[in-house]
């Protein structure tokens, strides 16, 4: 059925028609609105036979995801930024553990300094924490997404990410084609767990594991990720038959047949980036785009297949590893070891910094013609870094970086060129 | 005939002997079919005052729920002795998490439980004092003040032991760990504001909150057993002496919970709803000199120069102990 709502809402409508058993709330901003969403379905009993359980800490939302789905119950929870950070200890515990939790991160900055705004700063910290993450690119995608994460997740017995772009993807309304029940069930059975805390059956989970076993249960994880790897695009396909929509695989292409330069991304941003990409192919520019759904697990051979014909590729990623660059970019280089390629990282959007058509296609022009930093960092205010850096060479006692640059910003509001 | 004595009781102890009780007033241990749920073969140290406590107490859950019990367990010697894979001494279901998330654990269970209907399955979290008092103190305090259908256990030694016998807030003042040394001018640990969990349980008002040794496993059992009764967050801390922390002969463990109960350093009583119902009154008071002095970890008020200073403020909070849970008959 069509519907004109929120992303939030969309996401929160798709959870409840999966069938979630447990659902662990705590509030932070922009992942607020969806838990909100089924809390306020279970209240007034359109969505039955599931717990909404308001805890006192992230750290305790996945804890009792952990305990709900050891018991034997669809667990689902929300979170973001500081929020996934608090929990971290428990995200990694449920994926060593094997549980096939459910989780949406809406997309957002990591402090200090505190902000809200999105970027993918939170989930990527978290990319080598054993949970499978897939990125949306639209709300529809958002929706769609998280019904195949159920079943993805209980397949595997691995947790799931389903990560979506604070606020841009969350707080945006658009038309989504939300399935019918009927459609859901029939995609989704009823979770059967590989592992469950039973009387009639009592096993140990959890137990301390030495050196003897530790490599091989490693491995598992590892080989699970690669289960992944074939089963997302089977799951697509199957996903297809049964909806009649067309949802990410691992990656996707966009233009890309001759393209020779492609540009590389993930979430929201690549609607941007094909609006771009369209403009420039008008004016007969060699240009495609690489969406990645799947970042774990990372489709190194669908990443290196769809660079093969190009000649450089440009990744342009809402993260920072500090340090060396990009995040996104060294998995994509990883994909592309010995091809010969030139490419460039862009680092865009930290913190919510609006990503403009105009700033982008000044960007991907200057790759074309070889004239961009291998590491460039997108409409940032040099005058405001050099400004803050020249105050530390004068004084000892500079005071706090953020605040002194925001001072000599003046007007704090959004500065879009 | 001359007149026979009888003994009713255990030598130096106060048990009854199971013998001359009823069937049904004997202990879960007399009976044949206990459920052994933290079986024989597991890794604690000789005389673990934990292990028999949480042997007592699941054993006694078991029984009291038709053996229908799952269990959270957080990190700490009771996790790490228990189960060294591929040997496991549990004999009921049984996760661990994290060294901090226990009670929010077993919220999980018991709300996948309740969804899938299955009311007759009970869930136990159990911790040491570090992984109760501390670092699980916030989902601890959540999972109570949700009133979530769990019982957690808390098997309370004074001090992070696995780890090697640091301080933990539940480390009693003056006592040495390896983070309070047994030197300056005020050696071992502080004397601060104290923080009691029971007391705190009793201010989020759960149905039941207790406190319990191991020198009264008759108690301990029927504790559990009355918690397993009832629904809703309960609480029950048991003072479990650790020979190698504290310092004392693996032959002491359970004349060290006795001292400790009847010096009034360790309060034993029951509170439902935030009100003390009862209390198991000192016997045959003692000061706290005798429980102090057995223990190498309060070695440091007994050297050439005893620190009676230090005694005797251990003594004001034993007394304001039997003042505040009025552990004597007549008060003192
Ligand atoms: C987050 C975290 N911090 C620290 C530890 C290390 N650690 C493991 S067990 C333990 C001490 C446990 O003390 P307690 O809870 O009192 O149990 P006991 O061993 O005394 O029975 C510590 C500090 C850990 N496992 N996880
Ligand atoms: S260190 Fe203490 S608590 Fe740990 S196993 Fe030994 S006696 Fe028990
Ligand atoms: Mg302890």
């Amino acid at each position: 059925m069509l519907k004109q709502i929120e992303g939030s809402h969309a996401v929160a409508e798709a959870v409840a028609l999966c069938r979630p058993e447990v659902i662990c709330a705590y509030p932070i901003s922009p992942q607020t609105h969806i838990v909100e969403g089924i809390g306020e379905m279970v209240k007034d009993g359109q969505l039955k036979n599931c717990e909404f359980i308001n805890v006192e800490s992230e750290f305790a939302a996945m804890s009792v995801a952990i305990g709900s789905s050891a018991a034997g119950a669809r667990t689902y929870t929300a979170t973001a930024s500081q929020g996934l950070l608090f929990m971290v200890e428990a995200v990694y515990n449920a994926s060593g553990l094997g549980l096939p939790i459910v989780m949406t991160v809406a997309n957002r900055s990591i402090g200090a300094p505190i902000n809200i705004w999105n970027d993918h700063s939170d989930s990527l910290s978290q990319r080598d924490c054993g949970w499978i993450q897939l990125f949306a690119e639209t709300n529809q995608e958002a929706l769609d997404l998280h019904i195949e994460a159920f079943k993805l997740a209980e397949e595997l017995s691995l947790p799931v990410m389903v990560c979506m772009d604070g606020f841009i993807l969350t707080h945006a309304y658009e038309r989504v084609d939300m399935p019918t029940q009927a459609q859901v069930d029939a995609f989704l059975p009823p979770y059967e767990p590989r592992q469950v805390l039973d009387p009639a059956e009592p096993v140990s989970i959890g137990a301390m594991v030495g050196p003897e076993a530790f490599m091989e249960v490693r491995y598992l994880a590892h080989a699970k990720q690669m289960q992944a790897l074939e089963l997302i695009p089977r799951m697509a396909k199957e996903f297809e038959s049964v909806f009649g929509r067309v949802i990410g695989g691992l990656t996707r292409t966009y233009m890309a047949d001759d393209a020779e330069t492609m540009v590389i991304a993930m979430g929201s941003v690549l609607g941007t980036i094909k609006d771009v990409v369209d403009e420039m192919r008008e004016q007969g520019h060699k240009i495609g785009v690489l969406g990645i759904t799947s970042f774990r697990p990372f489709p190194l051979a669908d990443v290196a297949d769809a660079l093969r014909n190009c000649k450089r590729f440009v990744v342009l990623e809402k993260s920072l590893a500090v340090g060396i660059g990009g995040i996104v970019a060294t998995n994509v280089r990883m994909a592309v070891t010995g091809m010969g390629l030139k490419g460039y990282t862009v680092i865009a959007g930290l913190g919510g910094r609006a990503i403009t058509k105009k700033s982008l296609h000044a960007l991907f022009v200057k790759a074309e013609r070889s004239e961009l930093e291998p590491l460039t960092f997108l409409d940032v205010d040099w005058r405001v870094i050099n400004r803050q850096l020249d105050r530390e060479r004068q004084k000892r006692r500079s005071g706090p970086a953020a605040e002194a640059m925001l001072r000599d910003l003046g007007m704090v509001a959004a500065k879009i060129a | 005939m001359s007149l026979q004595p009888i003994k009713f009781y255990q030598t130096g102890t106060f048990t009854v002997g199971n013998r001359l009780l009823a069937p049904e007033e004997r202990s879960v241990q007399a009976n044949m079919q206990r459920t052994n749920s933290l079986n024989s073969g597991h890794r604690a140290c000789q005389g673990c005052g934990e292990a028999l406590g949480a042997r007592y107490a699941i054993d006694a859950a078991m029984n009291a729920t038709n053996r229908q019990l799952i269990a959270a367990n957080a990190t700490g010697c009771l996790e790490v002795f228990s189960t060294p894979y591929p040997e496991t001494s549990w004999q009921i279901p049984w996760i661990h998490s994290l060294f901090g998330n226990t009670a929010a654990v077993a919220t999980g269970m018991a709300a996948a439980l309740k969804v899938k209907g299955r009311s007759e399955v009970r869930v136990v979290a159990q911790g040491g004092d570090g992984g109760t008092t501390d670092i699980g103190f916030g989902c601890l305090s959540g999972m109570f003040e949700r009133n979530d259908d769990v019982l957690y256990i808390c098997y309370d030694n004074g001090g992070y032991m696995n780890t090697g016998v640091q301080r933990s807030s539940a480390t009693p003042p003056a006592a040495r760990t390896a983070t309070t040394m047994a030197v300056g001018d005020a050696p071992g640990n502080v004397f601060g504001q104290g923080k009691f969990v029971p007391a705190i349980a009793m201010a989020h008002e759960i149905p039941y909150v207790a406190t319990a040794t191991v020198a009264d496993l008759r108690d301990l059992e029927y504790k559990v057993t009355k918690a397993m009764g009832m629904h809703g967050a309960r609480y029950i801390q048991i003072l479990v002496p650790c020979p190698l922390g504290w310092g004392t002969p693996s032959s002491d463990t359970i004349r060290m919970a006795r001292l400790a109960k009847e010096t009034g350093v360790f309060p034993v009583f029951e509170a439902e709803n935030g009100e003390v119902t009862a209390v198991l009154k000192i016997r045959k008071r003692l000061p706290v000199e005798e429980y102090l002095k057995p223990q190498k970890r309060y070695a440091h008020l007994f050297g050439k120069q005893p620190r009676v200073d230090t005694i005797a403020s251990i003594q004001a909070l034993a007394d304001k102990n039997i003042r505040k849970y009025k552990l004597l008959e007549e008060g003192i």
